[in-house]
């Protein structure tokens, strides 16, 4: 589905990718987790062209991601993203966040699009907040319209960026669930998070990245409980046990 | 010397009439330069050098040229170069260009102000420049603009008094013709600057009551 072959990318001087290999299959959630700036990020981003790359190659069902070309447009219709910080738009109520991208990107005829797009919003819990602006709705609220927002798509994977590290806690729990939910139905997601217990419980594979190089991969319970490289021991001590 | 209530009763009507010049001088040059100025904005903001860059250029020397120079060029020169204009239309493109170049800078600065995140989520789901800054980007852009916006509109107004320089008969320059045939210049110009405020006050009152609303939507 997704695939990654030796993937280089620098900013100036600085690489932050050296040579990523690796896949996501149809249908799997796979999690990136890592310590911060080890480029799981970026490496997301690259996924839709958000940022480009300077070597190797990301290919989408066998179409190479090419953040330049014009073909990236296409590429991001079928992809979507969720973000840390939600991005919804501010001048739109949550039911028009949600359409947004069906009718006026894709084209797609208004009344369906609505439908739809309430049922989204009645999936991901916010059945009574359609018509709210996102400034009315809490963290974890305007990340479950984000993540409606991007189902409405109908998209062939989704890219998630951290999606609860800008949320209360109280409210990261609601925003797990759904992620869960669409996990079990075999969405195709791939996920940085810094969510180990999501990881171990919904994810089917994780991969573990540390200065730019992936470090270690496989079954989200071998490498998160029984972890092979000293690098993912030591980072997985941290952030499971902070003190 | 008549009374004073008699004197300002004389005064007014020739007044009032440069009153309407200066509002239809000072509308038609806002109207021109904020499209002018919007043109500037989004090729300023476009992310392509070769539109950016004469953009940039363009504003920066009509930016560099005083305003009274570019009236006398407008209605001195170019009737030279064959282009006769009236001295009404030369005032109004004169201020129209160099106002779209503030009016420009205040759209670019809100366009700028936008959330990176905006413009990334638009691209996320597929949308394409264009659409991106009519649908997300300016609606958003505008109202970071408007204040300052709503100070452009109040400095036009007032500078629209400088096309009396080249005889356009707008408040300031009845003003001038008054006061130098009756030699009561304090009841004319206390009259035209009160003239003015009547305009620039209920102005400044109307932009304040956008802002609140438009504050309020979002």
């Amino acid at each position: 589905m997704i695939r990654f072959t030796d993937v280089h990318k620098s900013f100036g001087s600085l690489e932050v990718l050296k040579g990523i290999d690796a896949e996501v299959a149809k249908g799997e959630t796979v999690c990136l987790i890592g310590p911060s700036g080890s480029g799981k990020s970026t490496l997301l981003r690259c996924v839709n062209g958000l940022e480009d790359y300077q070597q190797g190659e990301i290919a989408i069902e066998g179409a190479r991601v090419d953040a330049h070309a014009p073909s990236i447009h296409q590429i991001r219709t079928q992809v979507a993203m969720v973000f840390q910080r939600f991005n919804l738009f501010p001048h739109r109520t949550a039911l028009e966040n949600v359409m947004e991208g069906p009718l006026h990107v894709l084209g797609e005829p208004k009344a369906e699009v609505r439908d739809r797009a309430e049922d989204h919003l009645r999936r991901v819990g916010l059945a009574d907040k359609m018509n709210a602006y996102p400034a009315s709705l809490s963290g974890g609220q305007q990340q479950r319209v984000a993540i409606a927002r991007a189902l409405a798509m109908r998209p062939r994977a989704i890219l998630m960026d951290e999606p609860t590290s800008a949320l209360d806690p109280e409210t990261v729990g609601d925003v797990l669930s759904v992620m869960a939910d669409l996990a079990h139905e075999h969405m195709t997601m791939l996920v940085v998070t810094h969510e180990i217990q999501f990881a171990r419980e919904a994810a089917d594979r994780v991969l573990f990245l540390d200065g730019g190089c992936i470090v270690e991969q496989g079954p989200a319970a071998d490498v998160l409980t029984s972890p092979q490289h000293p690098r993912t021991q030591d980072f997985l001590r941290r952030v499971t046990h902070p003190v | 010397m008549a009374p004073l209530l008699d004197r300002v009763q004389d005064y007014l009507p020739l007044l009032t009439q440069g009153l309407w010049l200066t509002v239809a001088v000072t509308i038609l040059a806002l109207v021109l330069a904020s499209a002018l100025g919007l043109v500037w904005a989004i090729l300023r903001t476009s992310g392509r050098r070769y539109l950016s860059g004469p953009a940039r250029f363009v504003v920066e020397f009509l930016r560099g040229i005083p305003i009274l120079v570019m009236l006398f060029y407008i209605y001195f020169v170019l009737p030279e170069l064959g282009i006769d204009l009236t001295a009404f239309q030369a005032g109004v493109i004169g201020l129209a260009l160099i106002y779209s170049c503030y009016i420009g800078e205040t759209f670019r600065g809100g366009i700028e102000a936008v959330d990176r995140g905006q413009t990334e989520a638009a691209k996320s789901i597929g949308m394409r420049h264009g659409k991106m800054m009519r649908r997300v980007v300016l609606p958003q852009a505008i109202r970071i603009a408007l204040p300052p916006y709503g100070n452009n509109m109040v400095m036009l107004l007032k500078d629209s008094s400088q096309v009396s320089v080249i005889s356009v008969a707008e408040l300031t320059m009845q003003g001038k013709m008054l006061a130098s045939s009756t030699f009561d210049n304090m009841t004319v110009f206390t009259l035209v600057a009160a003239l003015y405020l009547c305009l620039t006050i209920p102005l400044n009152m109307v932009m304040r009551q956008v802002e609140r609303r438009m504050g309020a939507a979002r």
